[in-house]
Formats: C-alpha cells, sequence, structure tokens
C-alpha cells in the first residue's frame, strides 16, 4: 500500500494567517470600542466575521487543498441555514408585532 | 501528493478535477472521498452537524432578541472590565477571543509538525494549545462567576433588560465552553500519544483499538479549528450586536 502523506504546507502560510486573524479580530473590536452604529457597523461585523471563517477553514483546515466532492459536501448544506435565518427573522417579526399589539400598545 | 488508485497499473491514474472530478469521486468504488483517510471524513461529518446545532442556537438566539419588547442589556458594558483604573468595554472577550486565535495557529503548526514526524515539536505545541484552551475556559467560568454573582443575570431573568439574554448567553457560550473543555481534555490524550510515540509505533488505541498514525493530529486539528470557528460568529452576533 502506498504511502499517503497528508497534508504539508510551509510554516509560513499558518503564521501569516495567524496574524491575519489577530488584526481582523483587532478590527472587529475596534468596530465596538469606537461604536461605530447602524448599516455601517453590521457590515464591517459580518465582513470580518466571514473573513475570519473563511481562513480558518481554507487554511487552518485545509479545506482549499481538499478535492472538491469534500469542499462541496460540506460547505453547500449549510447555505441551507440561510433559510432557518429568514424563518426565523420572519417569525421574529410577526412576534414582535403581535406583542407590540396586544402587550404594549404604547410601543406602536 | 500521490494518491495510490486501487487498481494494478503500474502509473497511479490522476483524478480528474472539477466538476468531473465531483462526478467521478461520488459515482466511484468504495469511497466517495479520495485522499482524506476516512476518520478525517467522519470528522467533517461531524463538524457539519454540529455547525446545525450551534447554527440553531445563534438564530434562536436572534429570534428571541428580535421580538423582545423589552430592552438588550447593553453587552458593551456587560462584558466590560476595570483595568488600570479605567473601565474598558467588551475587553475580557477580547482578550478570548486571541487567546483562541492563538490556540489555533499552535494547532495548526503541530499538525504540520506531526506529518514531520517532529515529535517534540507537536507535542510542545499540542500542549500549548491545552494550555491556551484551558485559559479560555478559566476566562469564561470568570465571566460567569461575575456575570451570576455580581449583576444578578439568570437563565430566566435579569435586573439589565430582557430576560432572554441570560437564557440565550447560558446557552451559547455554555455549549461552546463544554465543545473547548472537551477539546483540552482530548488535545491531553494525543499530546500524550505522540510524546510516547504511540503514533509512531501504530500503538492501537485504548479505547477504540485503532492503531495510532499522524493524521490523528489533524483530525484533532480539525476539531480544535472548528472551536475556534464557532467563538468567531458567537463574538460577532452575541458580543457585537
Amino acid at each position: 500500500m502506498a504511502h499517503v502523506e497528508g497534508q504539508q504546507h510551509p510554516i509560513g502560510i499558518y503564521l501569516k494567517i495567524w496574524g491575519l486573524l489577530f488584526v481582523l479580530s483587532a478590527m472587529s473590536y475596534a468596530v465596538d470600542y469606537f461604536h461605530f452604529q447602524g448599516y455601517l457597523r453590521w457590515f464591517l461585523i459580518i465582513v470580518f466575521m466571514l473573513l475570519k471563517a473563511g481562513l480558518i477553514v481554507a487554511v487552518f483546515m485545509h479545506m482549499m487543498w481538499e478535492r472538491l466532492a469534500l469542499m462541496y459536501a460540506i460547505l453547500v448544506p449549510t447555505l441551507l441555514l440561510m433559510v432557518l435565518l429568514g424563518i426565523g427573522a420572519l417569525e421574529a417579526d410577526y412576534t414582535f408585532l403581535t406583542r407590540g399589539v396586544f402587550f404594549v400598545r404604547q410601543l406602536l | 501528493m500521490a494518491q495510490a488508485n486501487p487498481t494494478n497499473t503500474l502509473e497511479p491514474v490522476p483524478l480528474p478535477e472539477g466538476v468531473q472530478g465531483i462526478v467521478s469521486d461520488w459515482s466511484s468504488d468504495q469511497r466517495a472521498f479520495k485522499n482524506v483517510p476516512w476518520g478525517k471524513a467522519m470528522m467533517w461529518i461531524f463538524l457539519l452537524s454540529d455547525t446545525f446545532i450551534f447554527s440553531s442556537f445563534l438564530i434562536s438566539y436572534m429570534t428571541v432578541r428580535m421580538s423582545t419588547t423589552e430592552p438588550w442589556p447593553n453587552v458593551s458594558e456587560v462584558f466590560a472590565l476595570t483595568l488600570f483604573g479605567r473601565k474598558i468595554p467588551l475587553i475580557l472577550i477580547a482578550i478570548m477571543t486571541f487567546v483562541l486565535i492563538s490556540s489555533s495557529g499552535t494547532m495548526a503548526m503541530a499538525v504540520k509538525f506531526g506529518y514531520e514526524k517532529n515529535r517534540r515539536m507537536t507535542f510542545i505545541l499540542l500542549l500549548i494549545t491545552a494550555a491556551l484552551g484551558a485559559t479560555f475556559v478559566g476566562m469564561q467560568a470568570f465571566e460567569w462567576t461575575k456575570l451570576i454573582v455580581d449583576e444578578g443575570i439568570r437563565p430566566w431573568g435579569n435586573p439589565l433588560g430582557a430576560a432572554q439574554f441570560g437564557s440565550s448567553f447560558f446557552m451559547i457560550t455554555g455549549f461552546h465552553g463544554t465543545h473547548v473543555s472537551i477539546g483540552v481534555i482530548f488535545l491531553i490524550i494525543v499530546a500524550i500519544k505522540v510524546i510516547r510515540g504511540d503514533l509512531d509505533h501504530e500503538r492501537p488505541g485504548f479505547l477504540t483499538g485503532r492503531k495510532g498514525k499522524y493524521e490523528m493530529v489533524e483530525i484533532m486539528g480539525l476539531y480544535w479549528h472548528f472551536v475556534d470557528l464557532v467563538w468567531v460568529f458567537i463574538f460577532a452576533v452575541f458580543y457585537l450586536w
């Protein structure tokens, strides 16, 4: 049986990604520290979150070096969560509305 | 990375790439996930299921937070600490984030040294990872104590605002902390296996009897990076919202 050696990459790439994750974390902390508000805050938080998540999965978890079959099998199902997210948001708006109507009339 | 193709030809047949590769991998004999040990593929599938669990928590947290008519406690202030006579918002969570990211960095390097069969470096880096993980859990215990004892926050209510804050907080961070704690235990087990030479000598494990291999370090790494990954999402949607 041939010897499968597993994933081997130079140490530099791990150190670089590590540094990048530090910078991105510091930047998302800065979003709170400097009191960014509204849509800009949301935009920055989500962008930094997705960048960090992407770097961890792609490099630290070696996903970018895997074959497409594994990549798609793991990453595509997570898109289903967008549906759950949408349902949750709709339901929350509806609940908020009915609570406003029946419990705290002054909110509306 | 030359993959041994399970045919008896002299030259291994190269696997097709791209969409063609997906089709041929999934329709092939024996296994769909080429070039990965089955333990690694199974860990990925476990992590996918865990992703759904944590996502359910985070999405239900979003739902209760959006639907509450009570004001949400100011997270930035709740998790502030007074350092050097100054109140710094969210500083404890920021430090916890850096600790966990650092542990991910050391873990990635442990995997690298593992495949190079550098026992000493792998052992040291795994222990550093475990120590950073334990630090994280310790800081979380400190945070919980502060919230429960000083601020009077309970899963069913709190003096700062919406009752849902407590239930979401304890549920989400508690589940994540449990994952970190389990990870620390397994990091120590893998570190001991590495330094004892179990992985070099393919010694069977005490529980499953599977032969020791350096891919175990990478599988351990997948789990550990996932714990860090979940924290990225918790940090963004729970602490920064």
